[in-house]
């Protein structure tokens, strides 16, 4: 396997599980723990790998409040949507920022302490932003699935122990 | 007088008395007396069905296409086979009279026996192999001639030893490759010597690949689409490896007409059609089913590297199998014999491995041991395996 594909194959199990350790991700991929730390720091350095975050289900999120926010704004003449979006990506309560084509912008995603938080954090810091045009805000109520991962576990069927 | 007095008669035909019950069924009963057992001896995937596929199923239900399907099953899942068997495999075959859809590929197997086989006939095939080839053989009343493959060929069947086994009465020679139990795989070259020899001997080759997707080397055309192959092969597939699909108990056979007509003859009066169900689920499959077909090859793929890393370091070698789920090392330096390694591994140790005499008898000196399983029970399996080789040397 050259570098190219394996950094692909380290990416695509890292995905899976960033706490996968380099010696399980060299034995899968036939290759040395040497080699797969070095294109992981690779990896790292390019920043195609920004960082290692946890999958959590929300219930174990104490008090946590997530709202998706549909953003309307006005694009500037020569960095179009990107200065905005960079900019309102700053506020630590912004989770998320993305384009996206429809009805509005920029979707953002918002994370607070309680809906009185990011209610206060819509009207007084995002809509009074230069460039916002318009806000719809939507409480996220119950998590189904996140990175992949279904929060319900599906049931398991036991297989039987021996098969030919 | 007392009619006791004579011995009860014996209603089982002696063809079927005289066939050994499976070794792994003995295996069997052991393993479900016990608990926290991690089990290496699985042959079929531990992936559930992709859901798209069970969802398609669930949603013939639905629509009550509940009914029979035409003997040679559902026309679109035929044309669906055709298509997939042209693109995947280099086969190019009329799903109007050239394809069937059977009861997995295990009745696949069976029809195209009895369709071919006249009792004292004949059937090459290579050992260690699935279970059921040599039994299936003798319920037709033919004879199974065992040809004996090698870990030094990395269990490849070998020309010479077949020229030995070859007689008059030779009709058929079976295949299975990529191989359970070994995992053994064939190259284009070794294909091209099997079909020299089934031309040299006018043999009708089986062609059992029900591995073929779960190839960890370059895919090569199957055997059936070398020339002069075509009319003397019948090739068998199904969806239970490749999509993760055992229950739904789905399999195909593709060959010459006359052949394929043989079979529908025989299908038709004991299994009249496959599930129509589990068709659908299957032409779902075949449609839609290539992105998760690759993910699960791949996670297997990379079990087998660390597997293969394992029992060798552990001192049990075996060479990097080139397809199924399965490796199959050697473990004649333990100085057990394969029951009395698989047994003691299981009772001591709660690691269920298949002794390779389940799969012939030279598979003496082996066990097969199935990575579809979690890579996580594989290393628990590998620690406690190691653990059991240590104390015995």
């Amino acid at each position: 396997m050259n570098d190219a594909t394996l950094k692909k194959e380290i990416v695509a199990l890292l995905r899976r599980n960033a706490r996968m350790p380099e010696k399980e991700l060299a034995d899968r991929l036939n290759s040395t723990v040497d080699k797969i730390a070095a294109l992981i720091r690779e990896l790292e350095k390019d920043r195609v790998i920004m960082g290692y975050a946890a999958i959590i289900n929300q219930e174990a999120e104490n008090g946590e409040v997530r709202a998706i926010i549909e953003v309307g704004v006005q694009p500037e003449r020569d960095t179009g949507f990107d200065t905005i979006a960079e900019r309102l990506g700053k506020f630590p309560e912004v989770h998320s920022v993305y384009l996206v084509s429809g009805h509005y912008d920029l979707r953002l995603e918002v994370v607070g302490q309680s809906m009185q938080d990011v209610a206060s954090f819509v009207s007084s810091k995002l809509a009074s932003q230069p460039g916002v045009k318009s806000t719809a805000t939507y409480f996220l109520l119950k998590k189904y699935k996140e990175a992949g991962v279904q929060i319900s576990k599906d049931e398991h069927y036991e297989r039987l122990k021996i098969v030919p | 007088m007392s009619d006791s007095k004579l011995s009860p008669k014996q209603w089982v035909a002696p063809h079927i008395a005289g066939l050994p019950r499976s070794g792994i069924r003995d295996f069997f009963e052991l393993v479900k007396t016990m608990d926290d057992v991690i089990s290496l001896g699985i042959g079929e995937p531990d992936f559930v069905t992709p859901w798209h596929i069970r969802e398609a199923c669930i949603y013939a239900i639905n629509h009550g296409y509940t009914s029979y399907t035409s003997n040679l099953g559902d026309p679109r899942l035929r044309k669906a086979i055709c298509k997939y068997s042209a693109e995947n495999f280099g086969l190019e075959y009329q799903p109007e009279n050239e394809c069937i859809v059977t009861v997995g590929v295990s009745e696949a197997l069976d029809i195209v026996l009895r369709a071919v086989l006249s009792p004292g006939d004949e059937v090459l095939y290579h050992e260690p192999c699935y279970v059921s080839y040599a039994p299936s053989v003798r319920m037709t009343h033919a004879v199974p001639v065992p040809v004996l493959t090698r870990a030094e060929n990395d269990f490849v069947l070998q020309v010479e030893d077949l020229e030995k086994a070859v007689t008059p009465r030779s009709k058929v020679l079976l295949l299975n490759y990529p191989n359970n139990p070994t995992g053994a795989g064939m190259t284009l070259a070794d294909k091209q010597l099997m079909a020299d020899f089934a031309i040299r001997h006018d043999l009708l080759v089986l062609s059992d690949e029900i591995y073929e997707e779960l190839s960890y080397i370059p895919r090569t055309p199957s055997i059936a689409s070398l020339p002069g192959m075509k009319e003397r092969t019948v090739t068998l597939n199904g969806f239970s490896k490749a999509f993760a699909m055992t229950g739904f108990r789905i399999g195909y056979a593709c060959g010459p007409d006359d052949l394929i007509e043989a079979m529908m003859k025989i299908h038709q009066y004991s299994m009249l059609c496959a599930s129509s169900i589990a068709q659908a689920a299957a032409i779902e499959a075949l449609q839609n089913g290539q992105g998760p077909r690759e993910d699960m090859r791949r996670e297997y793929e990379q079990r087998r590297n660390v597997i293969v890393k394992r029992l060798n370091e552990i001192g049990l070698p075996c060479f990097m199998p080139r397809g199924a789920f399965y490796v199959f090392p050697r473990i004649s330096s333990t100085g057990l014999d394969s029951a009395t390694f698989a047994k003691r591994l299981l009772q001591e140790k709660h690691v269920a491995v298949v002794p390779g005499t389940a799969f012939g008898s030279c598979g003496e000196g082996f066990v097969r041991c199935s990575y579809a399983t979690s890579l996580e029970e594989i290393e628990i399996a590998m620690t406690r395996i190691q653990e059991f080789v240590s104390a015995l040397s």
